[in-house]
């Protein structure tokens, strides 16, 4: 990746903050968490800040007080509950006009045909930004909410060979589920509907197209029910912590997060996704690989350690994270995603480790100085989310396949005026 | 109006999103997207400048077909319907957000916490129409495809039903404390703790989402059977009904008003809101003309075929809808013409309902086209602003309904003018609102906050 490739920058939303004593800082807005504002006003922020995209935290059900737990203790001192984010995303879509909407979707525990018209309407709703972040729930208690499937491993337990298999078969479904998904956007030609009052058709059933995909663990039919979204395929995202996941995400996501703790490993994460997109055949199509990093920013360095320490105080243990977690300045921040950057990742997403603390040092600390480096936007360039990224607007898989002239010959359908 | 004996009803009016029938006349030069969101903001803002209580979407879940044909003479293709309302929430203040969500190839847990979810993000306007019934065909598209049985399919949905509810309730209200100082965010670490165990569903954990501000959405019912209306007596706030003509609507409301009882309910605890259509004059004359003219725009001589078709289980692709009735019966055997409509399960016996076109044809020597017209897409009220008004607040207040959720023809500006003429005038005689007196759709309607 050149030094001169435009930066792309993410911020990750979850409730008061990444770390479970947010909602204790002074600022945080602890008892407005399941209102719309506060929503409005975060994605709001954060397109203040010309950000791409903001993804949206979701999980089916009440997560444990630490990401690498397998229970949901009672930890009344921690934050509990969550809005679906899809939802979400819609509910502040009308009311911002650039920033990319990425909120989370569990795939284990739901339907490939709902998620695909959920995130065509969203992308419908916000006029070409929308995208998801696909996540896979292999947690037991999770499946009990559902009552459809048990797992009855721990997810934890990384050296049962069990759960090497289990793991493999969640990857597996959710690169199946994507693929259902991608296939119903693609479903509908983008000029399907005609409105021919003259022969009385609405549609030009010739561009509407079956999917008839059929899986291990699903089969779906198609077409979709929504017409094919503004972006024709809005963007798939997925976080990734090791080969599977990588495989996953080289197979299915336009963006893939990764969690490297230093420019090496950065380096070296960055050449097994592409080793895998490789493998995968889709090494001419763009992926973007991103940094994933919690951040505690402050004036000096010295001032973030100390806030993250309080916050860790209140919290009554010292936060760990799946990610790597940044203490430090804005201006220090940039020094990190320049140098990660030339190890060959195309952007970032930064999760704030407190709000609206965090995020405003992202906003109004982090993009300045970016910009000030000529290392990112100074305005919205583009007016979708794929085009923010350097995406083109893909042609339907299916479009080619008809290849049916619009005005082709009477179907069945012309009514015979015997 | 002659002076009344007993203070006036107030109406409840309601507007459907255009749907994916003949109903609806996209050819028309006005006629709008079905899709884009700028159509779904110009009703809402419509019905909520018009004090409505809500706006309602219906639901589909795999393109009709007709011949083994996707069907394409109608509208075709809904954006997702939690998704649209969501955002719709962001342009409305007040207005109620009601959506169908069937309970066949969905989950309790999460249609529980897309509602909750919807109530939260629109402060506490959420509404949702259960329904009951979806083929094999539908199920095609989805994980377990058709694999229930119809009486199942019903079970299922009161167990859904009976299932989301307790999610609901799994929340009191009062946990989250959020107090900074002392560290505790949840007051009662249990909060949303469920177990529920039927026949259909196994589920126990965390509900993870808080009491909204309705408790639970408002919950609809459409449903016309003996079993429909006991279960709506039983458990719902609101019926969607299709008895649009008043004695029929009045032999309905008594009906099902004189169950409530018996489910120690009160009168007002359920509301009848027959779905109807209108068109609109400055004179009778004009009303009348322009009402033929919509219907015939509504069926078109290839759509009359097909609605025949619809009856007689066979390809009638052959006969001139200009032309008399055909001359074969109804294939009485299982429905194998249309794929993915409802409305095929309401004709009952097609060979008792083909005897009744012909008799209706004979007498009124109608062609295919003139007869389907005839029976298929009568226009609920017709007539100037004034006589409409009068008519449907003398429905109201004869207890044929409780009000109604108007079904335009035209998307998205087929509810404008029902909204500048008729409307004023129901409020100039105290029947409908000039302003919103609560903020949540329960409100709206009348229905108590307590809900469990």
């Amino acid at each position: 990746m050149p030094e001169s490739a435009p930066l792309h920058l993410a911020i990750a939303l979850e409730g008061a903050g990444w770390h479970p004593a947010a909602w204790r800082a002074p600022d945080a807005r602890a008892g407005e968490l399941f209102t719309p504002a506060y929503w409005l006003d975060l994605v709001q922020e954060a397109e203040r800040g010309l950000v791409d995209f903001v993804t949206i935290e979701d999980s089916v059900g009440v997560r444990p007080a630490r990401y690498d737990a397998s229970d949901p203790e009672e930890s009344p001192g921690r934050v509990q509950g969550r809005l679906d984010a899809v939802l979400t995303a819609a509910r502040v879509a009308p009311l911002t006009r650039h920033i990319g909407l990425v909120p989370t979707v569990t795939v284990t525990h739901s339907e490939p045909f709902h998620a695909s018209k959920a995130i065509a309407t969203l992308d419908y709703v916000s006029s070409g930004r929308a995208g998801l972040r696909v996540q896979l729930s292999a947690r037991p208690y999770e499946a009990a909410l559902f009552g459809r499937r048990t797992f009855t491993h721990r997810i934890e337990d990384r050296d049962d060979p069990a759960v090497a298999t289990l793991v493999t078969d969640l990857f597996d479904e959710a690169a199946d589920y994507v693929e259902v998904v991608r296939r119903l956007w693609d479903s509908w030609e983008d000029d399907a509907v005609i409105r021919d009052a003259a022969t009385g058709r609405f549609v030009d059933r010739d561009r509407l197209h079956y999917i008839d995909f059929s899986g291990k663990w699903f089969s779906v039919k198609g077409p979709s029910i929504t017409p094919r979204p503004p972006q024709g395929q809005p963007l798939v995202t997925a976080l990734a912590h090791a080969t599977v996941p990588y495989r996953f995400a080289a197979r299915s996501a336009d963006v893939v997060y990764v969690t490297p703790s230093d420019a090496a490993q950065a380096r070296a994460v960055e050449r097994e996704v592409r080793a895998e997109q490789a493998a995968a055949g889709r090494d001419r199509e763009p992926l973007h690989v991103f940094g994933d990093l919690v951040v505690f920013l402050d004036a000096t360095e010295a001032e973030a350690v100390a806030r993250k320490e309080r916050l860790d105080e209140l919290a009554g243990e010292a936060f760990v994270s799946d990610a790597p977690v940044f203490t430090g300045t804005p201006a220090g921040l940039a020094d990190r995603l320049l140098e990660w950057r030339a190890a060959g990742l195309s952007g970032f997403r930064l999760r704030p480790a407190a709000v609206p603390h965090d995020l405003l040092a992202l906003t109004r600390g982090l993009v300045p100085e970016l910009q000030a480096r000529g290392a990112f936007r100074r305005e919205y360039e583009a007016g979708t989310l794929r085009g923010l990224l350097g995406l083109g607007r893909p042609a339907s898989r299916y479009a080619t396949a008809s290849g049916s002239p619009a005005d082709s010959p009477a179907t069945a359908t012309a009514p015979a005026t015997a | 109006m002659s002076k009344p004996d007993k203070p006036l009803k107030q109406i409840h009016l309601a507007a459907h999103f255009p749907g994916v029938n003949n109903t609806t006349v996209w050819a028309d030069p006005e006629a709008g997207s079905q899709i884009d969101f700028s159509s779904f903001v110009h009703l809402a803002r419509t019905a909520e400048r018009a004090k409505f209580d809500f706006l309602f979407l219906a639901e589909g879940l795999r393109l009709r077909e007709q011949n083994g044909l996707i069907y394409d003479l109608d509208v075709v293709g809904r954006p997702d319907t939690f998704t649209v309302l969501s955002a719709l929430a962001a342009v409305t203040e007040r207005l109620g957000l009601a959506g169908t969500i069937n309970s066949t190839f969905n989950e309790p847990y999460e249609v529980a916490r897309q509602f909750a979810s919807l109530d939260h993000l629109s402060g506490g306007r959420a509404a949702w129409n259960v329904v009951t019934s979806w083929d094999a065909f539908t199920g095609e598209n989805f994980r377990r495809g058709g694999f229930l049985p119809q009486d199942a399919r019903y079970a299922r949905a009161q167990e859904f039903l009976a299932a989301a509810k307790v999610l609901f309730g799994s929340w009191r209200g009062d946990e989250i404390v959020a107090d900074k100082e002392s560290g505790v965010y949840l007051g009662d670490p249990e909060a949303g703790r469920f177990d529920h165990h039927s026949e259909q569903f196994d589920i126990t954990g965390r509900f993870n989402v808080p009491r909204s501000p309705q408790g639970r959405p408002v919950i609809f019912q459409a449903g016309d059977s003996e079993a429909g209306r006991e279960f709506a007596a039983a458990g719902a706030d609101a019926i969607f009904t299709r008895h649009g003509t008043l004695e029929a609507g009045k032999e309905f409301y008594a009906d099902v008003k004189g169950r409530l009882a018996r489910h120690g309910r009160t009168h007002d605890e359920l509301k009848i809101l027959p779905g109807v259509t209108f068109v609109l004059g400055d004179t009778p004359e004009e009303a009348e003309e322009k009402a033929a003219l919509i219907r015939r725009q509504q069926v078109s001589g290839q759509t009359a075929i097909k609605l025949l078709e619809q009856v007689w289980n066979r390809d009638l692709s052959a006969y001139d809808p200009d032309g008399p009735l055909p001359d074969v019966d109804p294939d009485p055997g299982e429905h194998t013409v249309a794929k993915g409509r409802a409305s095929v399960r309401q004709h009952g016996d097609p060979l008792a309902v083909a005897r009744r076109y012909r008799e209706i044809a004979e007498a009124k020597k109608l062609s295919i086209r003139d007869l389907i017209i005839e029976v298929s897409s009568r226009q609920s009220f017709i007539g100037t602003p004034e006589s409409v008004a009068t008519e449907i607040n003398h429905f109201v207040q004869s207890d044929g309904s409780d009000g109604f959720i108007l079904v335009p023809h035209l998307t998205p500006g087929g509810l404008d003018v029902f909204a500048d003429q008729v409307v004023p005038l129901l409020q100039e005689w105290g029947v409908h609102r000039t302003e919103y007196e609560g903020t949540t759709l329960r409100e709206h309607l009348g229905l108590s906050a307590d809900t469990f």
